[in-house]
């Protein structure tokens, strides 16, 4: 699977209140949240961002708050992908959940621009930005988590392979 | 090869003899929570699924606690929700208004988590329970779901980080003034994946309240979970408190650590974390010239009868500066009533504060002491994030109990000290 989309750049430490202030967080709708996303610290973000873009961000992405909430509304926008220098635990343990994709590459933050196109190839992690001839490697994802992925979280993922028994 | 407490206890909870950082592993669980927030997700989970029951009824903690007494509408069908489910499922552990509590200071008052235990929550300051010598960590609603289901979770086994305090702790220097030096010297990604344990002779001489305060914070500087080994101090707690049998568990003497950092807490003054992380750490010596609008006791960091008792301290015959909100909000109903029968509302009052019920309310800004724009609090809560307790424009500052209190009477950030408060001890 390949995906391309543009990138929206943003620092260390995006916690998950500016992901999703905790004064939307009295409902999980996927619409509802989507629309608050980054509010605090871009409030237009929501209305610019399209289906498939991708986050690059820094060091620690998604610390704080365990609020399922947050992969739920980067995922509402329609975001593809947050690459990341590194994440917070309890938020990369709540993407693969949730089913968002997410990548590890220290590298990537530092040479890519907003609104760069950028192609990753989500089995072997491979990370290329289109016009500037850059290409990265991310830890790729394991057939597992990716399977995980494809199905849309870990839920519909347990849910399929009850069915299946 | 020997092991440290955070690897004992997983290994027990995989029913496996030994565990090494990085192996992924299964583990029962002694208790799951969740509150107003990540619950009513991980029960839409449950019910999707199509389960009709939990693993244990005595095993899942459901606590309203974020947006309660219920803010608006939205958050009361949130509640409806965890009661329902309560209801319908037989979950002994709910907790409706009156007996609510903050959650972190709730289970471990009603002794719901105990030495040696496994606990999962759906809120990230779960691991306030390390203070009691449990493993217990933050996760989200899906994990949750499945752990009420199945009364397991997986888990990667953390490498640990071991913290030494040593020293005297100076006057005004408690728990909160130690991880915050410690979250401020390791910044908020310091202990990334891994479990922080806390040892030397000033955490020996740590009260209990403290060390609820230090494991709380242990996410704050990214960590798994935060961990102290039980000894009397543990005992005497948790004694009387729960039927069940606790296990104290100890690291080794030659239990690999990935790194161990030092402290002489008697260099420590107390700490303030300046917005817009709990790592932008100054000791209050450093703080200078900043006004409040705002000061707010409580939270599952320092909202304890004893964090209550030091403000009172601080407050008995002063006011609070004028035009400055004072807000305390006693952690559960217990420590609510103790505070009133010690006398401590009526100086709060005198001094010109406020009292609120039981709530997590303004330390998420959710409600019951929201910031307008440009405004200005100190808190005793976690976390000082770019809109957390009200507008993206507003700001927090993370203190201890005192310097909070002594903050509200100055109109500025400032400790006891500068009032010519006397320590207690």
């Amino acid at each position: 699977m390949k995906l391309t989309g543009k990138v929206w750049k943003f620092g260390d430490n995006i916690d998950t209140d500016v992901i999703i202030p905790a004064r939307h967080l009295t409902t999980f709708d996927p619409r509802e949240l989507a629309r608050h996303c980054m509010e605090d610290k871009d409030p237009s973000f929501a209305q610019k961002v399209k289906p498939g873009d991708i986050i690059v961000a820094g060091r620690n992405f998604g610390c704080g708050s365990s609020r399922e909430h947050a992969p739920i509304a980067l995922k509402g926008c329609g975001l593809s992908c947050v690459v990341a220098r590194s994440f917070a635990r309890i938020f990369f343990r709540n993407a693969f959940n949730m089913g968002l994709l997410i990548f590890e590459c220290p590298e990537v933050a530092d040479a890519v621009e907003e609104g760069d196109t950028m192609e990753i190839d989500v089995a072997s992690g491979k990370i290329f930005i289109a016009g500037k001839g850059l290409s990265f490697a991310a830890q790729p994802v394991p057939p597992f988590m990716q399977e995980l992925l494809r199905d849309g979280g870990l839920i519909p993922h347990i849910m399929k392979k009850v069915k299946r028994a | 090869m020997g092991m440290t407490i955070t690897e004992k206890i997983l290994a027990q909870g995989a029913r496996l003899a030994e565990v090494k950082p990085g192996q992924l592993i299964e583990v029962q669980i002694d208790m799951a929570l969740g509150n107003d927030i990540t619950a009513p997700l991980a029960i839409d989970i449950v019910r999707s699924a199509g389960v009709k029951s939990v693993f244990d009824r005595e095993k899942v903690a459901l606590v309203p606690d974020h947006f309660v007494p219920n803010k608006d509408i939205k958050a009361a069908t949130q509640v409806k929700i965890l009661r329902d489910f309560a209801k319908e499922f037989g979950i002994v552990n709910y907790f409706e208004l009156g007996e609510m509590g903050v959650e972190h200071a709730l289970l471990p008052e009603k002794g719901m988590v105990l030495p040696g235990d496994i606990v999962i929550g759906a809120d990230s300051h779960t691991c306030t329970y390390g203070a009691l010598g449990a493993f217990a960590t933050g996760v989200g609603s899906t994990d949750l779901a499945a752990a009420m289901i199945t009364g397991k979770v997986w888990l990667k086994v953390p490498e640990s980080m071991k913290f030494i305090y040593h020293g005297k702790r100076p006057p005004f220097v408690c728990g909160k003034d130690l991880i915050l030096y410690a979250i401020g010297q390791i910044g908020v990604d310091g202990a990334l994946y891994r479990a922080m344990e806390f040892t030397g002779e000033a955490i020996d001489e740590l009260p209990m309240a403290d060390r609820f305060t230090m494991a709380n914070m242990a996410i704050e500087a990214g960590g798994k979970n935060g961990i102290i080994a039980p000894d009397k101090a543990t005992e005497a707690y948790v004694r009387g408190r729960s039927r069940r049998k606790h296990r104290f568990y100890a690291s080794d003497k030659d239990a690999t650590y990935v790194e161990t950092i030092e402290y002489d807490v008697s260099r420590i003054e107390p700490q303030v974390a300046f917005p817009h992380l709990p790592s932008n750490t100054r000791g209050i010596s450093h703080v200078g010239d900043v006004p409040i609008d705002q000061a707010v006791i409580g939270s599952c960091t320092n909202g304890r009868l004893e964090d209550l008792e030091i403000a009172a301290h601080v407050l008995r015959g002063r006011k609070v500066a004028p035009h400055v909100r004072l807000i305390v909000i006693p952690a559960t109903p217990w420590i609510y009533r103790q505070a009133m029968h010690q006398g401590l509302f009526d100086i709060f009052l005198e001094a010109g504060g406020i009292i609120s019920p039981p709530t997590c309310g303004p330390c998420l800004g959710g409600h019951m002491g929201i910031l307008a724009k440009g405004e200005r609090a100190i808190a005793t809560t976690n976390r000082n994030f770019v809109g957390r307790m009200g507008h993206p424009e507003s700001e927090v500052y993370l203190a201890n109990p005192a310097v909070t209190a002594a903050s509200a009477v100055l109109g500025r950030i400032g400790g006891p000290g500068e009032l010519g408060v006397i320590p207690k001890d």
